[in-house]
């Protein structure tokens, strides 16, 4: 519980303003919700709404969603390594629930202990309920909410992401990997319209360390 | 409460599409063997794709978000989760009040 208490502070100001983002394009608190609980994740619901028409394009938000969600893949195929102790169905059930803040705590978590799956239930079940009905609040209430910008509640995952990162931390290779994902990042944020920016650095950090493994392999024979 | 079928549709494509890049890890790592160099540039992925989302937002957005981003850094050396994201929060809240 004391790891998922950051988390649901950050992710009902998150979940308020979607809904009430999804309000201004005329989705109903049901559709609202709906889309929480089934799609479950944060940034392609954003730019899905971004990119909103009516009636709705299936194809238009749904390859977006492939696209936002594309770092999913590399997220799962890391934390899959780190699941001994699931079943095979409680791997793929798991899985479904696998937003970037459940990766990365799970991630963290496995560095420091087993990871099972009570734990891993007792994780994502405040999260998700805190994720859909903030969503269907935001929905209702609409305007009635604050700017969070002024309050800096946008800044409540970045935040969290950063003390993650720093958890990470294991030496100079890390810092390789950290330099030459967030330079990718922020080039390809620049140049490239869209979310690819998140890939490019997941793949600029994977490269780096794949290199510096190799150059270690050569040295220490 | 309305339901349009165009919408639930568009949802349903956006779930399948998430769904299928959340279980294809599993189904990576049962065909890719993950030894030597290769365990360790999974272990790397992480801290590459935390620091992909972040960096944006640390480096490309404005000063007060530059300089809340390194208090929470600091702040995490040292401080529980929680009191140095609300650390970088207010730091964030404070800079943008005072126009930085």
């Amino acid at each position: 519980m004391r790891a998922i208490a950051p988390l649901i502070a950050a992710v009902i100001p998150i979940g308020l303003v979607f809904g009430a983002l999804a309000a201004t394009k005329a989705l109903s608190p049901l559709e609202t919700g709906l889309m929480s609980a089934l799609v479950f994740a944060g940034g392609s619901q954003f730019v899905a709404m971004d990119i909103w028409t009516h009636p709705a394009s299936w194809t238009g938000v749904g390859f977006a969603a492939l696209l936002v969600n594309i770092r999913h893949v590399l997220m799962s195929a890391s934390l899959a390594t780190k699941m001994e102790a699931f079943g095979p169905r409680s791997r793929y059930l798991a899985m479904l629930f696998l937003a970037d803040e459940i990766w990365a705590m799970a991630e963290f978590r496995a560095g420091v202990a087993r990871l099972t799956p009570a734990w891993f239930a007792g994780l994502v079940a405040p999260f998700y309920l805190a994720w859909v009905l903030s969503a269907l609040a935001g929905a209702t209430l609409g305007a009635f909410l604050g700017d969070p910008v002024v309050l800096g509640l946008d800044f409540a995952f970045p935040a969290v992401f950063i003390v993650l990162v720093i958890g990470f931390w294991k030496g100079p290779e890390t810092g390789a990997v950290l330099l030459a994902s967030g330079a990718a990042a922020v080039v390809t944020q620049h140049f490239v319209p869209g979310v690819w920016y998140i890939a490019a650095g997941a793949l600029a950090g994977l490269l780096t360390a794949l290199v510096s493994g190799s150059r270690r392999a050569e040295v220490t024979p | 409460m309305t339901l349009d079928f165009a919408t639930l549709l568009a949802i349903l494509a956006m779930a399948v599409a998430t769904m299928l890049t959340r279980v294809s890890g599993l189904f990576l790592i049962r065909h890719v063997s993950l030894e030597g160099s290769r365990r360790k540039a999974i272990e790397s992925i992480p801290p590459a794709v935390l620091m992909a989302v972040v960096a944006p937002t640390a480096f490309a957005t404005g000063i007060a978000e530059t300089l809340a981003c390194a208090v929470t850094a600091f702040a995490a050396f040292r401080l529980p989760m929680l009191v140095s994201v609300a650390l970088g929060v207010a730091s964030v809240a404070i800079l943008r009040a005072v126009g930085v």
